[in-house]
């Protein structure tokens, strides 16, 4: 039986590369133009990437236990129609807050119990509600948008940390970044993780609760769905169907940039954290250079290609050389 | 003294001129155009206008925007042309609301903001260059068919939804206009709706030929209904006989043009569209315009322009499109 080894430490070469990267892409971005390395132009940056860095946490848990969810841009949709359609009903904001809270976390479950109530496949399950969820904010919300949210709320999303450049939501950000990175890497929870993604049937064997995991999981990600949708509208002070449409592949290219493993069982915060920044920064310093779209968007596809190459060559690489280590001490390979 | 005052007076004026293109415009104005879509046909002719103004008036002009018509895509865009510190942006905005935070701020920091082709909130601009207005479109629709048919006979009118907004108002507009004793020898028979559905528009319009077999002309102000009505038409036995008119885009309609199934259309030139949106940016960097109703600024070759409530320019009457232009457009 293989022994889910220490993520931290086996990913460390990839997770250096990518924060390598973020300062090289850093220096390249100051190059390009002198409007890149100033305060204002850093907030806009981190602002601008918010909803993909929230939703990239849970992802993280997500894909690490081997599961993915592609319904995440659609549960925002769904959550900020239904926060525009209460407001616009003028519900009281908290209330209105909760049930957009609720119904992503409703979402979340529905996926969950999917999965592992009926034992289906994340992807095809969340290529479901992928549409279900979309059609549901279309339903919820048709193609009006509601806009008149009071200033105390949009500016949550839109406004900076009083004397910093710092954007509200990116505090928030950081303390759930902070809380999801010990929750994967310093708890029992975070590691029963890593076994079921590295083997699910072992994890089993060793008594872990893998149907309650997983159904956690989708919950969690539905929930923060949710919150990135109640930012998102804020930020854009639009409450619309179509909100985020497309956000779902952002998401998981961070994921996997970062150097998790689109089958589970390895990978790290801090390195979806890199991936997250890697890519808002080269695609700022490219608009901030004038670059045209095509080469912007050729260079997401590259990077995307990059993610699934970089850590499985890094993988690769690294079985062999386990292999080779266990064949020489004359183990089972 | 008083030579020394006129000889200063004098100094400042000829400093002024050389700061000063043609129309009191500064040169080198730096323009930032972003439409809903790059690549997209109608904005790239609406960015050949805005780019021959450009040239005009010796600014420095460019064209941004995202590939897809996200509500938001739109955003980061605005943060990088304030960060590269631009004059003035120029933008169709995807989402009414969604840029207004935003453009406020950059209006803070002195960028003068200009819409064209779709509007944001009044206060996330300093003015809105519009197509056109309501009353302008139903009346130039009416005027085209008239003329078509020879203003006699009757008329019907293939609309989208029954309760599309801007629809309804053009179709009030053409009612109103039909009261005028020249058009007392037309009748409008019947108002369709092809709910702008390429299938429902083309049956629509089988049904009007069958249910008024006297029916001289159509307007159809949707690019929908009139391709629809037009692909309808191309195959029947009413072709060249039944006028078609109504709003529609060129290179859709081209073939129905040239194959005589269809005379003229209309619709707002979106290279003149962008052309006015130039000027208006360039008067407004230039201090010439606020964006207050009744101020006035020279655009080019269309002329001297007035700014009317709210902040919005029009553009005018609609430009029509027939055999003779069509080939000069392409969006």
């Amino acid at each position: 039986m293989s022994v889910p080894q220490k993520p931290a430490r086996s990913l460390l070469g990839w997770e250096a590369a990518i924060l390598g990267l973020v300062v090289v892409a850093l220096l390249i971005g100051s190059r390009l133009h002198e409007a890149f390395l100033t305060g204002p132009n850093l907030s806009n940056l981190s602002s601008n990437l918010v909803e993909i860095a929230l939703i990239a946490l849970t992802m993280t848990l997500v894909v690490v236990a081997a599961e993915i969810d592609l319904s995440v841009a659609s549960t925002v949709g769904m959550c900020s129609a239904l926060l525009g359609v209460l407001w616009a009903a003028h519900a009281p904001m908290p209330l209105a807050l909760l049930a957009t809270l609720a119904l992503g976390a409703l979402a979340g479950l529905f996926n969950g119990l999917l999965v592992t109530r009926l034992g289906l496949p994340s992807l095809a399950v969340t290529i479901g509600t992928l549409a279900l969820y979309r059609g549901l904010a279309y339903a919820l919300l048709g193609d009006r948008a509601v806009a008149d949210f009071p200033p105390f709320w949009t500016n949550l999303g839109f406004g900076l940390v009083p004397g910093t450049q710092i954007p509200i939501p990116i505090v928030a950000f950081a303390v759930l970044a902070v809380i999801t990175a010990v929750v994967l890497h310093a708890t029992p929870f975070g590691r029963s993780l890593y076994a079921i993604g590295a083997n699910e049937l072992a994890a089993r064997f060793a008594g872990l609760r893998v149907e309650r995991t997983k159904l956690l999981l989708f919950v969690l990600s539905g929930l923060m769905s949710a919150f990135a949708a109640v930012v998102y509208t804020f930020r854009f002070s639009s409450a619309r169907a179509d909100n985020a449409v497309g956000l779902e592949l952002a998401v998981i290219a961070a994921v996997l940039l970062g150097g998790v493993s689109i089958f589970g069982g390895r990978g790290s915060v801090i390195g979806v954290i890199g991936a997250v920044f890697l890519i808002g920064i080269i695609q700022n310093a490219l608009t901030l250079a004038d670059v045209p779209n095509e080469i912007l968007t050729i260079v997401t596809g590259l990077l995307l290609i990059l993610s699934v190459l970089g850590p499985n060559l890094a993988a690769r690489v690294r079985t062999s050389r386990e292999r080779r280590v266990a064949r020489s001490k004359g183990g089972a390979p | 003294m008083k030579n020394h005052k006129i000889l200063l007076a004098a100094l400042a004026l000829s400093l002024g001129a050389a700061a000063l293109a043609q129309g009191g415009i500064q040169k080198g104005i730096t323009i930032a155009f972003l439409p809903k879509q790059v690549n997209n046909p109608y904005f790239a002719t609406a960015w050949k206008g805005g780019q021959a103004a450009i040239k005009e008036f010796a600014g420095i002009g460019k064209q941004v925007g995202p590939s897809d018509a996200g509500a938001s895509s739109q955003v980061s865009y605005i943060n990088t042309l304030l960060a590269q510190r631009q004059k003035a942006i120029v933008v169709s905005a995807s989402d009414q609301n969604a840029l207004v935070p935003y453009l406020k701020r950059a209006m803070q920091q002195g960028v003068k903001v200009v819409t064209y082709d779709s509007d944001v909130a009044p206060d996330g601009r300093n003015v809105f260059v519009s197509q056109a207005d309501n009353d302008t479109i139903g009346r130039d629709e009416v005027k085209i068919l008239a003329k078509q048919i020879g203003y006699k006979g009757e008329i019907a009118i293939l609309s989208a939804t029954p309760n599309a907004t801007n629809q309804n108002a053009w179709i009030k507009v053409m009612q109103d206009e039909l009261k005028k004793p020249a058009y007392k020898d037309m009748k409008l028979v019947k108002i369709a709706y092809g709910n702008d559905d390429d299938q429902k528009s083309f049956t629509e319009m089988q049904g009007l030929m069958q249910a008024y077999p006297n029916l001289k002309g159509v307007i159809s102000p949707t690019t929908v209904g009139i391709s629809a009505a037009a692909r309808y038409l191309s195959t029947s036995p009413y072709k060249g006989k039944v006028m078609l008119t109504g709003l529609g885009t060129p290179n859709q309609m081209r073939e129905f043009v040239k194959n005589g199934t269809v005379q003229g259309f209309a619709l707002w030139n979106p290279e003149d569209l962008g052309y006015l949106a130039s000027y208006a940016a360039a008067a407004l960097v230039s201090g010439q315009i606020t964006g207050k109703e009744g101020q006035k600024f020279k655009a080019g070759k269309l002329g001297e322009r007035t700014i009317g409530k709210n902040g919005v320019v029009i553009l005018g009457p609609l430009t029509v499109f027939d055999k003779s232009n069509i080939d000069k457009f392409s969006f």
